[in-house]
């Protein structure tokens, strides 16, 4: 018999292309595609979409009737804007999947529950360890998503512990980044000037899109393995790097105005308290448990990943211009090198 | 990726050193391919006023030829750090900075002002990890920062040191990412840990603030080496601690008094008060040109005690007072042989 996946927050993107990636897997009988938003485009044949909250009695009867043998839980949504406040996006993300795993609890075929968390329930603070494993104490968030993002993992934890006949295995993705992703990230990228806080230049790690999927595939689909994984893509960039390679320029504001400018801003970037503390300190996770356990590499650095990115940007400055400036720069100063220095014209030389 | 496996350009520079720039293809920098290209004669790169001709012309330039070629360097430099075309490590180590930026503004204080003078550099090894300890005084890390500098300039490998710092560092503005970018991280014993296994230099300075904010009246005077967390950062890793000996950072802020309450209003661990500063503002926060002699004492093995030795603390707190002990001999040595405080 094939495996039967349930997969909440199927119709956000990451959890669409999860699902069209499981419909393509041999191995793989049906996939049960939850999301209370309706699908921007129809899932393939083997999918069956049930448009309803986390939080409704169908979703019991599916996890426990359909002989669901993996849940896949794509965890705690970032953006306090879309979900409809502060407020609505917190009992989304921690009661939804106190009621998700309630259910679990008594699937009875159940033997793989894979979580969707990520890097920001480490935090971002000046006094943290440049890299972060997976086993380092940290302090918890004390704010929005990555505080959402811990609560979602404790659930997660006390339910391993009374499942274990389950494998879960929990992901810390890094910030994603991609051609079609959209998020809080990369909306901020999309503005014309990028305001930073002035004199810091936080350490970043990006996710592309696709290497996002395949490591949420490698542990629905792949050989069980139980643990908590970073993954990010490999390699760091500054963020004053990602803004010249975003082709943008960064606005410095001072600590004190920071707060404000992010007010101003939260109704184009939707940006939570805590991710302005990521763009002042920045955050980096050890890739290595998940390289050596999970068997998981990205294929994509996180570099590469922010260019590619980046090609969907309207760019302020392009390397050509750069380029061209410097080849100017170099060509007007050795002409004046030459009527300096006294000698023959352009072709002088013998 | 660190700064040690980062291939080097193969070129040597117009003063007969090593080029220390970043090879591209062919294992020369953007600079030094640009000027065997012109000399072979052929075209360059394709640009719409004829540069590449221009180029070719470069060795007709004469005397002004050293300044073009630095010119080219520092358009190159800037085009780089515009276009973000450069890689820092995963603790924000920004070699491309620190070889055109921040060593060439230290360099003139390292020669010129204090007239470092280096010894026993044969003890740093030139590759694999080792655990630098050195004493920390002057106000202001300049310390750490000639330390850097030394094995960087002066060593074989020109090795990079990657100092703990204390956690002001990283939460002040500008510094922040001034203290990253130049290769140090956070005083905390996983970044320590994990620079040693990647086979790194790390410089530690265990006297901390006690060291750095102590009045000139105790100059020379070691103090409390921290709770010996070095030390089990070494035996963990097996490391080597090579101990250093600086003189001449002493003198450079004499330190007559310390504004405790003004430190504290301001958060800082000390407010120094020294001859000239605050007395004559800005002006007073120029250092002493003092003389300065750095030594490099043998390196102590640490790898045959094995990691269990952590958990034992005589091994830790012995080990402790060696290395204290031994940078203070060297000080006192140093001392007496230095010509005079300001020679």
């Amino acid at each position: 018999m094939g495996r039967r996946i349930l997969v909440t927050g199927a119709a956000r993107s990451t959890g669409r292309r999860l699902v069209h990636a499981l419909a393509e897997e041999p191995e793989v009988a049906a996939v049960v595609a939850v999301d209370d938003r309706e699908p921007s485009e129809p899932f393939p044949a083997k999918v069956e979409f049930l448009g309803v909250d986390l939080r409704s009695p169908a979703l019991v009867r599916a996890a426990q009737s359909a002989g669901i043998d993996t849940c896949v839980h794509l965890g705690a949504g970032s953006e306090p804007l879309a979900a409809g406040g502060r407020a609505t996006m917190k009992e989304r993300n921690v009661l939804g999947t106190m009621q998700l795993l309630a259910a679990a609890y008594h699937a009875p075929d159940l033997r793989r529950l894979v979580l969707k968390s990520t890097t920001a329930v480490y935090g971002a603070a000046p006094g943290d360890p440049a890299v972060w494993t997976e086993t380092m104490p940290h302090e918890t968030p004390r704010h929005g998503f990555g505080k959402d993002a811990i609560q979602v993992e404790d659930y997660v934890r006390s339910f391993d512990r009374r499942r274990p006949d389950v494998t879960v295995t929990v992901l810390r993705l890094a910030n994603q980044v991609g051609p079609t992703v959209d998020n809080p990230l990369t909306r901020y990228f999309e503005l014309p000037v990028c305001p930073t806080v002035f004199g810091f230049d936080p350490r970043l790690q990006f996710l592309h899109e696709q290497d996002t999927v395949r490591a949420m595939l490698q542990a629905t689909v792949g050989a069980p393995v139980h643990g908590t994984f970073n993954i990010a893509g490999d390699g760091v960039v500054l963020l004053s790097q990602a803004i010249r390679i975003a082709g943008k320029a960064p606005l410095p504001i001072p600590e004190p105005l920071v707060g404000s400018v992010a007010e101003l801003l939260r109704r184009t970037v939707d940006f939570s308290p805590e991710q302005v503390r990521f763009l002042q300190y920045g955050r980096v996770a050890d890739t290595t448990a998940a390289c050596e356990q999970l068997g998981f590499a990205p294929k994509w650095s996180s570099r590469q990943a922010f260019e590619d990115f980046a090609t969907r940007l309207r760019k302020l400055v392009t390397g050509e211009q750069v380029t061209r400036v410097e080849q100017e720069a170099l060509a007007s100063l050795r002409r004046a090198a030459r009527r300096v220095g006294g000698v023959t014209g352009p072709g002088g030389r013998s | 990726m660190t700064a040690a496996e980062r291939p080097r350009c193969k070129a040597l520079t117009a003063r007969g050193e090593r080029c220390r720039n970043p090879a591209g293809p062919g294992g020369l920098c953007a600079v030094h391919r640009r000027r065997l290209e012109a000399a072979a004669g052929d075209a360059p790169r394709p640009s719409p006023d004829g540069g590449g001709r221009d180029a070719g012309a470069a060795a007709d330039l004469g005397r002004l030829a050293p300044f073009l070629g630095w010119a080219e360097e520092a358009l190159e430099f800037l085009r780089r750090r515009l276009l973000g075309e450069y890689a820092v490590d995963e603790f924000g180590h920004d070699p491309d900075l620190v070889e055109h930026v921040l060593a060439p503004l230290l360099r003139p204080l390292y020669q010129r002002w204090w007239r470092v003078e280096v010894r026993g550099l044969e003890n740093v090894p030139d590759e694999g990890p080792a655990l630098v300890v050195a004493n920390h005084a002057g106000t202001l890390p300049f310390d750490a920062m000639m330390v850097t500098l030394a094995l960087l300039d002066e060593h074989p490998a020109h090795r990079s040191l990657r100092i703990l710092a204390a956690d002001l560092a990283f939460t002040l503005p500008v510094v922040a990412p001034l203290a990253r970018k130049s290769g140090n991280t956070l005083a905390c014993a996983e970044d320590a840990k994990r620079l040693l296994e990647a086979g790194e230099l790390v410089g530690v300075f265990p006297e901390g603030y006690k060291g750095l904010g102590k009045p000139f009246r105790e100059r020379y005077r070691l103090q409390r080496f921290g709770r010996g967390g070095f030390v089990e950062v070494a035996l963990r890793t097996g490391a080597p601690i090579v101990p250093v000996a600086v003189v001449g950072s002493e003198e450079i802020y004499p330190m007559v008094a310390n504004l405790r309450r003004v430190a504290r209003l301001l958060g800082l661990p000390y407010f120094p008060v020294t001859p000239t500063f605050p007395l004559l503002g800005p002006l007073g926060a120029i250092p002493l040109p003092s003389k300065w002699v750095i030594e490099f004492c043998p390196p102590i093995p640490t790898a045959q005690y094995g990691g269990e030795a952590v958990l034992d603390p005589m091994v830790v707190f012995d080990l402790t007072d060696q290395v204290r002990d031994t940078i203070q001999q060297a000080v006192h040595r140093n001392l007496l042989t230095r010509p005079g405080v300001f020679a």
